[in-house]
């Protein structure tokens, strides 16, 4: 599981039947010092993350566990959570 | 696995059903020398390692499933061990 920032949302009408109802967000993957790591990612959202949140997701095929009832869906990323603080160690965050 | 750090802890209360209850540190991998490697990523502890612990870290759904009684769960990085201590022969390094 990584942390990141949700940062904009798909659209996208035509689908997979699998992936209906499903809200896809553009993720933009952090450390615990909020720097970017990679390119933003597609994750579905499970929890009701908005654009500006700060939030946890969980990759490869856990991601569709993420999902309720759905057993299967070309899925690869799950926003699991939203982060409300964080306790660290700055420097060892930074080195 | 890997060796691995734990720097910070997380709160959220909004959260995935499976996470309510367990401890969700944040944690950088570790190079046995030492050194710090990567990013950040999260992990959920299930040998009550604290901050600044050296920790030993699966992450793998599949051996993450058997530490949780083999049920379908959104996770693979979880904490399995705290490292006392690491010998490594310096003619091999």
């Amino acid at each position: 599981m990584n942390l990141g920032t949700v940062i904009g949302t798909i659209w996208a009408t035509q689908r997979h039947p699998s992936t209906a109802g499903l809200t896809f967000q553009l993720l933009r993957p952090e450390s615990a010092a909020g720097q970017p790591f990679d390119r933003p990612i597609i994750a579905v959202d499970t929890v009701g993350a908005g654009v500006g949140e700060r939030v946890f997701y969980v990759g490869a095929r856990e991601a569709v566990i993420a999902l309720r009832d759905v057993a299967e869906a070309p899925v690869d990323a799950a926003i699991v959570g939203i982060v409300e603080g964080i306790d660290e160690r700055r420097s060892e965050v930074d080195k | 696995m890997m060796l691995a750090t734990v720097v910070g802890n997380l709160f959220a209360t909004r959260k995935h059903p499976f996470f309510e209850g367990k401890s969700l540190l944040i944690v950088r991998e570790q190079t046995p020398h030492g050194r710090a490697h990567g990013p950040t990523f999260l992990a959920v502890d299930r040998v009550s390692a604290g901050m600044g612990d050296r920790v030993l870290i699966n992450k793998e759904g599949s051996g993450a499933r058997l530490l949780f009684g083999g049920e379908e769960i959104p996770l693979q990085a979880v904490i399995v061990g705290v490292v006392e201590g690491v010998a490594m022969e310096e003619s091999l390094q």
